[in-house]
This record gives C-alpha cells, sequence and structure tokens, in this order.
C-alpha cells in the first residue's frame, strides 16, 4: 500500500541533501534537446542545469533547486508526510503515485518549507515536475496552503516555483478546488502586505497558471518557459491554424505584460536576494 | 417541440403514438380511451425510469442541452428591475458573460453570469459561454462594486470552459481566473454560487468562489470536459461518455466530496422542461441562502467564504 511504501522510503525523504550532487556517475553525459549537443552531467550540474552551448533551461529536481537557493544548511521541510489518497477510485492512480514516490524520492509534486536567501528568511515552495508532471491534486493544494498560512504568521515572504502541466485530472473536482483554495490562501497574504514572489518554470500550465502562479506581487519566469492556460494543442484545434514557435514562452509572456521580468537561472538567487532586500521596509510591520 | 436526446427516444416515440390514439379517438370516433390509458401510465412509468437513473454522460447532455435555460432566462424570471451593465472598462465587453443590478424581492443584488446562445448566431455572439479575460474582469469590477455598494451577489455558472484562443492567451486568460480567485474570496457581502449546466473547469471556477455553492440536478462540474479526458486517458474523444463517468462530475458527486452546499432539483426530464418552476426553485435556494448569510458580518462572511475552500481535498498523513 501506498503508506507502507512511502514509510519505508521516508528515510530518504529528507532534503536538501549532499546526496543529490554525489549520484551523478563520473563520464555521464546529458544531451541538449535544444540544440542537441552534448554535456558532461558534472558540468551540467555546476551550470545549474543550463545548456552551455545553447542556453536551454533544463528542468530541475525540487531538491536540487533548494539546494542551489537556499543558503546553505537553512531548509526545514513541511509536510512531507502528506500523501495522495484516491478520491475517484481511478484505475492505476495509486500505482502511478507510488511510483513517482520512489523516483523521486518525495511525498508529492512540490516541496515546501523555509529557509534564508542570501540571509532572508522565507517560506518557499518548488514544484518537481517529475512528480505527475507538476500537476497539482489535493496533497499539492494542501501543502502550498499551508505554506502561505506559515508565511503569513511568520510574516516571511513567500517564494514559489511552479513547474506543473495544471491541475490533476485523476483527482477530478477535488483538484480543481486547489485553484481556489491556493488563491484564497493568498488573498490573506496580499490582505497582510506580505510579499509573494511567483517564479515559472517550464512548464506552468493550465490550473497553476490560472491560480496561484500568476498572483505573484512580482512575476518572473525563466527563459523560454512555457506558461500558458490552454494547451497548444487545443488552441491549434480551435482556431485551426498552426501557432508561431514563441507563442505562450516566457519571452511572449513578457511583450503581453504578463511578467516582470525573464531572469537566467544562474542569476536567479541573487534577483531574489535583491528583490527581498528592496522589500526589506515591510517586514515585522 | 424540445428537442430529443438518444435515451429519450423510447419516451417520445410512445408518446407520438399516444397522440395518434388520440387523434384517431377524435377524427374516427372509435374509442380507444384504455388503450390510451394503458399507454399513458406506461409512458409515466418509462419516464421515471428514465430520469430517476440518469447516468453521468446523460447528465452532461442535459447540462449542454440547446434548449437549458441562460442565465439572461433565470434572471428574468427569478429577478426584477434587471438593468445590465457592460464592459471591463479596461479592453472590451465580453458577450460570453453578462452582469447587471437587478431586485430579489424588492432588494437590489448584483447577478453576474456565463452566458450561452439559444442560436447558433446568438451562440456566435455569445462565444458559446466561454469567456475571455474582460469577460472576468467584467464580472469582477461588477463584484467590487456590488461590495461597494453592499449588495449580496449572485452567480450563475454555465460554460463549457474559458476560452483557448491566441488573444485570450495574449491577455492574460490564466491572470484573469486567478485575479478573481484571489479577488473574490475578499469580498465582503454574501456571494451564492450556482451551476446551473457546465461547470467546464477554472473558466467556471472564476465565478464560483461563493459562501454557498449549488448545482442543479444534472448540471456538471468538471477539472476537464468528458471529450478532453478521454482524450488523454484513451486517445479517443468519442469515448467521453466512458471517461464521464470516470471523472465524477455529477451534482451527486459535488456534494459527496463536501465541494457544494445543496443540489437544486430540476423537473422531470430536465431544467428546459419547465422554466417556472426551475426558476422559483432556485429563488427558494437563493432566498433561504441569502437568509443565512445576511446576518454574518463582513469578517464572518470572508471567514466562512475562505473555511469553505480551506476545507476541500482528500489527502492522508503517513505520520
Ligand atoms: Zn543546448
Amino acid at each position: 500500500m501506498l503508506k507502507d511504501l512511502f514509510y519505508k522510503r521516508k528515510k530518504y525523504a529528507t532534503i536538501p541533501s549532499e546526496k543529490a550532487k554525489k549520484d551523478v556517475p563520473e563520464g555521464l553525459i546529458i544531451k541538449c534537446k535544444e540544440c542537441g549537443k552534448i554535456t558532461f552531467a558534472k558540468e551540467l550540474q555546476k551550470n545549474f542545469y543550463v545548456c552551455p552551448h545553447c542556453e536551454h533551461h533544463m528542468s530541475v529536481s525540487a531538491p536540487e533547486r533548494i539546494q542551489d537557493l537556499l543558503d546553505e544548511g537553512k531548509f526545514f521541510e513541511y509536510d512531507n508526510d502528506l500523501v495522495s489518497t484516491d478520491p475517484l477510485q481511478f484505475e492505476g492512480y495509486l500505482d502511478k503515485v507510488e511510483k513517482d514516490m520512489e523516483k523521486t524520492e518525495l511525498n508529492e509534486a512540490v516541496v515546501t518549507g523555509e529557509g534564508t536567501i542570501g540571509g532572508y528568511p522565507v517560506v518557499i515552495g518548488v514544484m518537481d515536475s517529475r512528480f505527475r508532471m507538476g500537476s497539482m491534486g489535493s496533497v499539492v493544494g494542501e501543502k502550498i496552503t499551508r505554506a502561505i498560512e506559515k508565511a503569513l504568521v511568520k510574516k516571511y515572504p513567500f517564494i514559489l516555483f511552479s513547474a506543473s502541466g495544471g491541475a490533476r485530472m485523476q483527482e477530478g473536482v477535488l483538484s480543481l478546488m486547489q485553484m481556489a483554495k491556493t488563491s484564497a490562501a493568498l488573498s490573506r497574504l496580499h490582505g497582510a502586505g506580505i510579499l509573494f514572489i511567483s517564479v515559472l518554470t517550464n512548464p506552468t500550465t493550465g490550473g497553476v497558471s490560472a491560480s496561484f502562479a500568476s498572483l505573484g506581487d512580482i512575476n518572473i519566469a525563466e527563459p523560454n518557459a512555457l506558461i500558458g492556460f490552454a494547451g497548444r494543442r487545443i488552441i491549434e484545434q480551435t482556431i485551426r491554424q498552426k501557432l508561431p514557435d514563441d507563442f505562450q514562452t516566457a519571452e511572449f509572456l513578457l511583450k503581453h505584460g504578463q511578467l516582470d521580468m525573464i531572469v537566467h537561472r544562474k542569476d536567479m538567487k541573487q534577483t531574489l536576494t535583491k528583490l527581498l532586500d528592496l522589500h526589506l521596509v515591510r517586514r515585522g510591520k | 417541440m424540445a428537442q430529443e436526446l438518444p435515451f429519450e427516444k423510447p419516451l417520445v416515440e410512445l408518446r407520438k403514438k399516444i397522440e395518434e390514439l388520440k387523434r384517431f379517438t377524435d377524427e374516427e370516433g372509435i374509442d380507444f380511451s384504455s388503450e390510451i390509458n394503458k399507454l399513458e401510465k406506461k409512458a409515466a412509468t418509462l419516464e421515471r425510469e428514465i430520469y430517476s437513473q440518469l447516468t453521468p454522460w446523460q447528465k452532461t447532455q442535459l447540462a449542454r442541452h440547446p434548449q437549458r435555460p441562460t442565465t439572461l432566462d433565470y434572471i428574468d424570471q427569478i429577478f426584477s428591475d434587471f438593468i445590465e451593465l457592460h464592459g471591463d472598462r479596461v479592453f472590451g465587453d465580453d458577450q460570453a458573460i453578462v452582469g447587471g443590478i437587478a431586485k430579489l424581492n424588492g432588494k437590489p443584488v448584483t447577478v453576474i453570469g456565463h452566458q450561452k446562445g439559444k442560436d447558433t448566431k446568438d451562440n456566435i455572439l455569445r462565444n458559446f459561454g466561454m469567456p475571455h479575460p474582460e469577460g472576468y474582469r467584467k464580472a469582477l469590477r461588477l463584484m467590487n462594486q456590488a461590495e461597494k455598494f453592499n449588495r449580496p451577489i449572485i452567480l450563475f455558472i454555465d460554460t463549457p470552459g474559458a476560452y483557448p484562443g491566441v488573444a485570450a492567451e495574449e491577455r492574460g486568460q490564466s491572470e484573469a481566473i486567478a485575479r478573481n480567485l484571489r479577488e473574490m474570496a475578499l469580498l465582503q457581502v454574501p456571494v451564492i454560487c450556482i451551476v446551473t449546466g457546465e461547470g467546464g473547469s477554472g473558466g467556471a471556477l472564476a465565478l464560483g468562489i461563493g459562501n454557498h455553492l449549488f448545482m442543479l440536478e444534472n448540471a456538471i462540474y468538471s477539472v476537464i470536459s468528458p471529450e478532453g479526458a478521454a482524450a488523454l486517458l484513451w486517445k479517443d474523444a468519442s469515448q467521453a461518455s466512458k471517461a464521464a463517468n470516470t471523472m465524477k462530475i455529477t451534482a451527486q458527486d459535488a456534494l459527496k466530496f463536501d465541494i457544494i452546499d445543496g443540489i437544486i432539483p430540476e423537473p422531470l426530464g430536465g431544467a428546459h422542461k419547465d422554466l417556472d418552476s426551475q426558476s422559483s426553485d432556485m429563488k427558494a435556494f437563493i432566498v433561504e441562502s441569502l437568509k443565512k448569510l445576511e446576518p454574518l458580518s463582513e469578517k464572518e462572511l470572508v471567514e466562512q467564504r475562505y473555511q469553505k475552500f480551506r476545507r476541500i481535498g482528500k489527502y492522508t498523513t503517513i505520520l
């Protein structure tokens, strides 16, 4: 059963750890999907998983991103005990969740907790697209909501890195309602004058794009990230024509006024630190 | 004559036969009354049989019925003195969402809802009830206006979904929906939402953050359309009926998941069979709901709404 399986594996589930870095085998090479050129995995890791040839931002696991962003050893994880149930009795759903738990050593598609960035305390959530394509079901919605509520109590800025295909189909309308739940929680943060920085990474679409990910006081995206409400194929079917290549990219959104900025992954920590510093005056009010 | 759905065929056939016999009786002077009686009883039983055990897919078809009453129909029946207000003050006036001020039993309220068309031409004007960002922004403008003048807000939800198009993406469909979700959580007046037909995903939810949420008996609320789910699950949109079942999209499912506060019964055969009685039932729910919400303070209204959504979700802990 899901619970037993995860219980057995739980001892591995604490993050971040140095393990992720040590795991990369010597000599392993990775081919970039954008330019087709190959790079040593070790080098890629040092380069924040950005292709050194074409600057393509590859996907990063949540633990690795947290490790790269947060000041050394200052991450305390929340709610890694919450796991999905199967409310729709959806054939094969729990098996898939179990497999992803095993593969990622995470309990769900988002990791939440607190730590410091450039010395500034934050509550942070990072989604992991390896887990059910980062889709939002009840657990993701609950973890994000609890994280926002923590930020509200502690008066810490809240930062969320999205990477999600949208609401999780296998939990039906319960998934849809997580959009409402997380956004309602953000209304409280908003009302309390607490900073929320939303960082949209590849991909941020559907129900995640149409809820918390779009509600940052500051919306940042990584270069060339796919961001949008409706799927490209659905739009093409509806309007019966091909869409331009840059449609729904971060650059497209910036041009249309939906983003504050696009930030290269190597500059992310510095940018966040600067923004946190600029909002310092609001803290502890 | 009402348009029939496939599963209604046996009933329609039987009714035709009864009509024929009646015509025969009148024209030929032959007494068929006992046959007619028998068949009418059979028709009544068949009608109950068909409509009392509708499958999720049959309900979906009723929810999308071309003659299903629309928001403007309900506004006309339930309220008086309706004045429609237009535009989002930024880009345009989205005809897929209507809204304005009206009176409910003499008291001003703000009413807003998705608007589907009555025929092809009307549907093109209404974009089949699929809003662009300016529709959601108009709705939010009217809700903020309602709050300013302390009017309760009543929302009617009936959309296949927010429109998936180029312009909608360019103007921030995601942001428009997301903003409504956040801002509606803060409204300091009673908010009542009713899913009257199709509750299509985020496009429905963007009008759906209420203190009380009701669904009509044959309405559906889903994260993805049955056709969309079927395409993803089995690469075959024609399996929609199976997907409708799998996805648990009915009002009865939503009640079981603690998402809605009640189910508004429909006349036998669906809301379009009797708009008058459907409207008066709906009105009774709205009045009753308002009676419960009006004693609450502004703070209590916001808190009640927050807790309503805060609770939604099914998960477990391994500790
Ligand atoms: Zn490359």
